[in-house]
């Protein structure tokens, strides 16, 4: 018994230990809400870490860093409220249902000095058409990753190459049901939007056809299995895939020309915000093409910024996998918000793939 | 003396109220909405009508059926020979101690060391006979599962055997029954409670195994737990997702109904016998 009464002291003293440490640390870094301050609400390593201070030197602002893993989780956030984010990078298709849900204030482009550097090829995209609500911060796509050990450049340029019978048991696949219905209907000369019964059900038969190819169906396990070479081939997006580039020389990345989607992550000010100018501030800041160079090059992410492009090494800049040519570009297709129903029916059609064995 | 019993048992029935009446009809009720909120019957017609669900459920029956039998086949030997060693205390701790490790870093674990490139792939290509696809595959995903589970087979195994009378068997000897007759006759049934404990502790959480199913697994494994993830996480139908909740329920409750039915009888005949 006095044992147990040493043990339950020792444990409450090291959590009390704990606490006022945590507490005296966060005081020392300064977070406290005041007017100077800037609520970033990110994806996690979304970002350079240098331009933060960059930007605290240069307008005096501090930014409050939070992260995120999923669109789901912020929405849900900031939906419940109780917080107090006055910036955010959301996806596409979130950014549709923010905007439906009133998440949103309209962004007001008279005070982005620097909104003209963005190339008007991601402007005005279906999401959110005359950027009305968002400011472009990445894009990137999807596309098959090979390892040239095990696969040639050439057998690997289309997405009907996957279903050849040579690849059995190799391809992973991200566990996405949009992404790869999506890649079964491209493969067919369909829209990735499609919302008929009938073509879907096709493309879920098209898709039952790659079962024996199928390796896995993962999600961000897939890096990890490339760089080690437990699969040579993987469809996932662009920006997985030059975080695995980076870490295996034999990894390429390839955008089939047929068409693919095209991903935004745009930068948004939710209806939480307290500090709208830091806000403003910040998204020009952003903007800035030396700024969005530098980010660019430590994300790895493909930038919008067309002046930015200038400031980017040459060998990150005419890099086609993740820079692919305008013909490929054109080709490319944004996912829209398709309504419940169709989101259910898009993945109960993956899961009846998922549970198709040949 | 009687209200001070029922002024203690306030805390315990609030904590029943809130943490497992609560969300079981909380769920029962979410498994009657539609995606609009309106009261439907509409998700248990689909589930009853949809091929997928039906061949999912039986999947997750089958792979769960399969975990228990290997447990069980491996731990009720472990937990007699267990129960015949010198140092119980600390082999019983080796058992249990893999338990307090996170389920998640187990499965990670296991994927270092199955993938291509993994320790065992190494000493099968060292012993002559070349890599193997070893991820992603039924056996792996029934050894995992199968290993994480054990601990929970043997414990309940391991007590019964061991509150077992020692006389018991030294008399069935004595009357000249052999080894194999002593264990079928005597020893096995007297430890049925504990094997049934044991089989409640693993088929039940081996319905759902999801996490296991998409690491392991690949996906290429799938059962309700799946399906349950993708209502609440991706497709946002609550509905759909608890009705998928509900009838994994209704399995539990005939688990544990086809487990207990006669150790209560038993029990009930034991207490005439006694008074």
């Amino acid at each position: 018994m006095k044992k147990m009464s040493v043990l339950i002291t020792v444990i409450l003293a090291f959590c009390a230990l704990l606490f006022l440490g945590s507490r005296q640390l966060s005081r020392q870094s300064g977070a406290t809400s005041s007017a100077n301050t800037l609520s970033l609400y990110n994806w996690g390593d979304y970002i350079d870490p240098a331009l933060i201070k960059k930007f605290e030197r240069e307008t005096g602002y501090h930014v409050q860093y939070e992260t995120f893993d999923s669109n789901e989780a912020m929405f849900t956030k900031i939906k419940q409220g109780g917080t107090a984010y006055d910036l955010t990078i959301p996806s596409d298709y979130m950014i549709e249902k923010m905007k439906k849900a009133n998440l949103l204030l309209p962004i007001d482009h008279r005070q982005l000095s620097n909104y003209h550097y963005l190339d008007s090829h991601f402007l005005n995209q279906s999401f959110d058409r005359g950027n009305r609500y968002s400011v472009p911060y990445f894009w990137g796509t999807l596309g098959i990753i090979y390892n040239d050990k095990f696969v040639k450049a050439d057998e690997m340029q289309h997405w009907s190459d996957l279903w050849q019978p040579k690849w059995r048991d190799q391809l992973m696949l991200v566990d996405s049901a949009r992404d790869i219905l999506g890649m079964a209907l491209v493969e067919q000369g369909h829209s990735m939007n499609t919302t008929n019964s009938k073509t879907l059900i096709a493309a879920q038969q098209k898709l039952n056809q790659l079962s024996g190819n199928v390796k896995a169906i993962v999600a961000d396990e897939i890096k990890t299995y490339m760089i080690q070479e437990e699969a040579p081939l993987a469809v996932t997006w662009s920006g997985e895939a030059s975080e695995m580039l980076d870490q295996n020389s034999h990894l390429h990345y390839v955008v089939p020309s047929e068409g693919s989607n095209a991903w935004y992550d745009n930068m948004v000010i939710p209806k939480t915000a307290k500090h709208k100018k830091a806000a403003y501030a910040f998204i020009n800041f952003m903007l800035d093409p030396h700024d969005a160079a530098q980010n660019a090059e430590y994300v790895g992410y493909a930038t919008p910024n067309k002046k930015a492009m200038t400031y980017l090494p040459a060998k990150i800049r005419n890099d086609q996998q993740f820079y692919p040519p305008l013909s490929t570009i054109k080709h490319l297709q944004v996912y829209q918000d398709l309504g419940a129903s169709k989101v259910e029916e898009y993945n109960d059609l993956f899961l009846k793939f998922k549970m198709y064995r040949q | 003396m009687k209200q001070s019993k029922r002024f203690f048992m306030i805390p315990y029935f609030i904590w029943i109220g809130l943490f497992v009446i609560a969300p079981l009809v909380l769920i029962l009720y979410q498994s009657l909405t539609n995606t609009q909120h309106q009261f439907t019957l509409q998700n248990y017609a689909t589930y009853g009508t949809s091929t997928t669900y039906l061949h999912m459920s039986l999947n997750s029956l089958w792979y769960a059926f399969l975990i228990t039998a290997i447990t069980l086949l491996i731990s009720y030997p472990a937990a007699y020979f267990l129960s015949k060693l010198k140092h119980q205390q600390l082999w019983l701790l080796l058992i249990i101690l893999p338990t307090w490790i996170n389920l998640l870093l187990k499965a990670y674990a296991f994927i270092g060391l199955l993938s291509r490139t993994g320790s065992v792939n190494q000493f099968l290509t060292f012993v002559g006979i070349g890599p193997q696809q070893l991820l992603f595959s039924d056996a792996s995903f029934l050894l995992v599962a199968t290993y994480i589970e054990i601990p929970f087979m043997i414990l309940p195994i391991y007590n019964a055997i061991v509150e077992l009378n020692p006389a018991l068997i030294n008399a069935s000897r004595d009357l000249g029954a052999t080894n194999w007759q002593t264990f079928r006759r005597v020893i096995f049934p007297l430890t049925i409670s504990g094997v049934k404990a044991g089989v409640q502790a693993v088929f039940i959480p081996s319905l759902s195994l999801f996490m296991l199913t998409r690491l392991i697994g690949g996906n290429r494994v799938i059962t309700l737990g799946t399906a349950i993830e993708e209502h609440f996480m991706t497709t946002m139908n609550w509905g759909m997702g608890s009705t998928i909740g509900v009838v994994l329920i209704v399995m539990m409750f005939i688990i544990m109904a086809l487990t207990n039915d006669r150790r209560k009888k038993r029990r009930e005949v034991n207490d005439d016998e006694e008074n």
